[in-house]
């Protein structure tokens, strides 16, 4: 376990890096937390504006306000939002079980229907089927989200009336039965889901698709075929369990991403997520907001490297090996 | 109300026999930013305004007719020449809770106002006030160091309740996600990002409202909002003018909305640095103003659904001068007083220059608003023809104001006033506005504006104030220290099944508690 915890000890210089370059940067941006608050009201003087910039601690020199944010991180508070004084950990745990819910649903997803895709289009490369399952994964991809969802809107909330158009739960459905609810709940994020996926098919299948390419023209695999083996177990058993060997670490990199939502579909079928959460905090100049999901979002990423790298050592003798060696 | 077709009832809101006012069903509004704070003197985004709006109450209010009448006090005396307002307030009133409205709860809300650690925006009204003087329980005086007219219309400020709020942290109270106040409508729950509920208060002093529930549900998106309006998933929407004059053109929006138009308060301008020479001369904005065509930005961006502004006030306003009439629109005139200042082509190249320095400026707009982008290209295009070089730049909104507007680094800019009812001009006109983050930031400064404006909130007789504020609105509009463009209107559109809706000069909103849906029609089950 000694290495272990030297590695997390090694990321947390890395992690303080991350806070002060985001704190600068966030402080850079022109516009202060005062003027969104204020709006252009004429009812709002010039002293009461100035008041407000001294009760946030936005007077004092940059260092003295990191100072002061990072000695309340480390006793884990993460302070309180400048739009609504609740506390920023409030803010986000309300906001993490449905975009968890949803980008994990949407990650089975992903991974359900991009591997097969990758696999048989490897397998059958340059085929027809090869050609159109590409075609229809770039379109997806170069889609903007905001157009598809649009339309899909239009026409299941609108036209066909088979699916709500917006929010999460239908307004009173809380008294239903549990599996009624989650069949409404179900039907809600519906089309965020496809949205969410559809836009990612292209990226995995493609990599998937590579990395079985790669394979298949590996000696074992000739040697495999050599031995008389059929082709599906050549296929499914030699050279898919090393083809799905990068695609680990694509896994460890979705980690910080599973909380990170997008504000474009949060924001198009109104769904209460981080996406938004974060986008409002930047556009409203929110601090204690925007460092929060950063530090998280920075967290979850070391951790999902962590996790990959000792997933990959798992799953790869090779790797492991080299480890021990280094370590040694 | 009803328009006489005989198609099934279900399928034709708005034609059911109206047997007169019923309680019972929900009102559904859309909103586009979640409400951030609904502690009233906290509160400073439209999300929580609409929510205080229904849960709280003023000392005074608008009426119909934009006249002020009592709210929370039944009548008010003015006394020694304005610098006194006492106000008799209504003794029959309750806080949601049941505990009885009084003198304390308004002294205990200007406290808070004026209490330095408190994060309100709105103290600088408050701040003329010498003192509060509770004279019994339902009689309160505010002793001004001055006569304030203004001041009047500053009460209209949310009460809150002293019982509840007294010994809390005002910045960290619990009470910001659940107010209790005097309204119409009591707090009922807020799933963040999802909605706010409201219910019908059965104790309001005005009376019970007719709808039982009033949700706002949060929807971020303009275009979502537009689809829930076509699946009846809301029930009112504030239109914009291509979706007035297009999208709602159907027989589906015929059938189930009704839509309104009236003007709104406020308007849309082309705002000069008035500190930067070349527009220190009344001919120069003269010439640009004249060179603008008004009508065809009415006509193709609202689509004619505005009004030409005149000046500082909206036709709507009793401030407002019927004398003073719109410049011309006349490039001819407009080329020939840009040339007697100086402003000719002398090297051929389809420029005006002067002294071997070309006429250009950037032309600011702030990114999100359509409309202002569109007027941008429009004047870009007419003052080109000119022959002044206009270059545009799109900024995003919260750098747009602290790093460009406030700072003065900005030569031409767009720009809009929402205004308040009472037709003082002091911050936005006042040449004392001008320091940074203060709102005459295109620094007009006149003596004789300055007098006028300072008399004009000294007076509290309507007559005489509105002689002053006459001879204010020509004299700025002669000034023409910005191009005022249009006075826009508000369209909002609702659904068909609400009953008991009055149009007025003040909007639609104002008499909600009279609104009812007949029973036949009513969509949701509120028991």
């Amino acid at each position: 376990m000694r290495p272990l915890l030297r590695q997390i000890l090694s990321r947390l210089p890395i992690l303080l890096g991350i806070t002060i370059i985001s704190f600068m940067v966030i402080h850079l941006a022109p516009g202060k937390p005062t003027d969104l608050q204020t709006e252009l009201n004429p009812k709002v003087s010039y002293e009461a504006r100035q008041r407000l910039e001294k009760l946030y601690g936005l007077d004092k020199p940059l260092y003295v306000q990191y100072g002061n944010w990072i000695s309340r991180l480390i006793r884990f508070d993460f302070g309180r939002s400048f739009q609504d004084d609740r506390p920023v950990l409030e803010k986000i745990l309300e906001r993490i079980p449905i975009t968890l819910a949803i980008n994990l649903l949407s990650l089975i997803l992903i991974f359900a229907i991009a591997l097969p895709i990758g696999v048989a289009s490897a397998v059958r490369q340059n085929s027809l089927f090869d050609k159109l399952v590409t075609l229809l994964v770039f379109i997806g991809f170069a889609a903007p989200e905001f157009w598809i969802a649009l339309l899909l809107m239009e026409l299941f909330g609108v036209t066909l009336g088979w699916l709500p158009v917006s929010g999460i739960r239908t307004f009173g459905s809380e008294n239903l039965p549990l599996f009624l609810q989650l069949v409404d709940i179900g039907k809600h994020i519906l089309l965020p889901l496809f949205i969410a996926a559809f836009g990612s098919l292209a990226g995995l299948s493609r990599y998937m698709r590579g990395s079985m390419l790669n394979v298949i023209r590996q000696d074992y695999i000739r040697t495999a075929r050599a031995k008389g083996l059929s082709e599906s177990v050549v296929i499914y058993k030699h050279a898919l369990r090393n083809a799905l060997l990068p695609v680990v670490t694509l896994l460890g990199l979705s980690v910080p991403g599973l909380i990170g939502g997008s504000v474009i579909f949060e924001t198009i079928f109104g769904i209460p997520g981080m996406g938004k959460l974060f986008f409002d905090g930047v556009m409203a100049r929110d601090y204690p907001v925007i460092m929060g999901i950063l530090v998280i979002g920075a967290l979850l990423t070391l951790l999902g490297n962590f996790l990959a790298d000792l997933a990959y050592g798992w799953v790869d003798p090779r790797i492991r090996l080299k480890g021990e060696e280094i370590r040694g | 109300m009803g328009c006489g077709s005989k198609a099934p009832l279900e399928e034709h809101p708005g034609t059911a026999v109206d047997g007169g006012p019923v309680t019972g069903d929900m009102f559904v509004s859309g909103t586009i930013g979640e409400p951030k704070n609904l502690i009233p003197i906290l509160a400073s985004d439209s999300a929580s305004g609409a929510v205080v709006g229904e849960v709280f109450n003023g000392l005074v209010k608008y009426n119909e007719e934009i006249e002020m009448v009592g709210d929370l006090a039944e009548r008010w005396d003015i006394e020694r020449e304005g610098l006194d307002i006492i106000f008799h307030l209504r003794k029959n009133v309750r806080w949601h809770d049941g505990h009885p409205f009084t003198a304390d709860d308004v002294l205990f809300t200007y406290q808070k106002l004026i209490d330095p650690t408190v994060k309100t925006p709105y103290s600088g009204d408050f701040e003329r006030v010498e003192r509060l003087e509770k004279i019994d329980e339902y009689t309160i005086k505010v002793v001004y160091k001055e006569p304030f007219s203004p001041g009047l219309a500053s009460w209209g400020m949310s009460i809150m309740p002293k019982h509840l709020l007294e010994k809390e942290d005002f910045n960290k109270s619990s009470f910001s996600r659940h107010p209790i106040g005097t309204g119409p409508y009591r707090f009922k729950r807020w799933k963040t990002g999802q909605f706010v509920e409201l219910e019908a208060n059965p104790d309001y002093f005005e009376g019970r409202p007719y709808i039982d529930r009033y949700l706002f549900r949060i929807i971020p998106d303009q275009s979502t909002l537009f689809l829930e309006l076509r699946a009846e998933g809301v029930d009112s929407l504030g239109l914009s003018p291509l979706q007035y004059r297009r999208q709602t053109e159907t027989d589906f929006f015929r059938r189930r909305y009704r839509k309104f138009l009236y003007p709104s308060f406020g308007y849309t301008y082309i705002g000069y640095n008035l500190a930067d020479p070349r527009f220190k001369d009344l001919r120069v904005r003269k010439a640009l103003t004249l060179a603008v065509n008004r009508k065809e930005i009415i006509d193709q961006i609202l689509l004619g659904l505005g009004k030409e502004c005149t000046g500082p006030f909206v036709h709507e306003s009793w401030a407002y001068n019927p004398d003073v009439k719109p410049l011309p629109y006349s490039p001819e005139e407009a080329k020939r007083l840009l040339a007697e200042v100086g402003w000719r082509d002398s090297d051929g190249d389809g420029w005006l220059d002067q002294a071997g320095r070309p006429f250009e400026f950037t032309l600011l707009v702030n990114q999100g608003n359509e409309e202002r982008k569109l007027i941008a290209e429009l004047v870009q295009r007419e003052w080109e023809k000119l022959g002044i070089k206009v270059k545009i730049r799109v900024i995003e909104w919260a750098a747009f104001i602290s790093e460009f507007i406030d700072k003065k680094r900005f030569e031409v800019f767009i720009l809009g006033w929402a205004l308040s009812r009472d037709p003082d001009l002091y911050d936005i006109w006042h040449s004392s506005k001008t320091r940074e983050g203060e709102f005459n930031f295109i620094q007009y400064k006149n003596p004789e504006a300055d007098r006028l404006i300072e008399e004009g909130r000294r007076l509290f007789d309507q007559e005489k104030r509105k002689a002053i504020y006459h001879k204010l609105h020509k004299l700025i509009y002669e000034d023409q220290p910005c191009t005022f463009l249009y006075v826009a209107d508000a369209l909002p559109i609702v659904h068909a099944r609400f009953r008991g809706i009055k149009p007025a000069p003040i909007g639609i909103g104002y008499n909600f508690i009279k609104w009812y849906v007949p029973k036949p029609e009513q969509k949701y089950l509120t028991k």
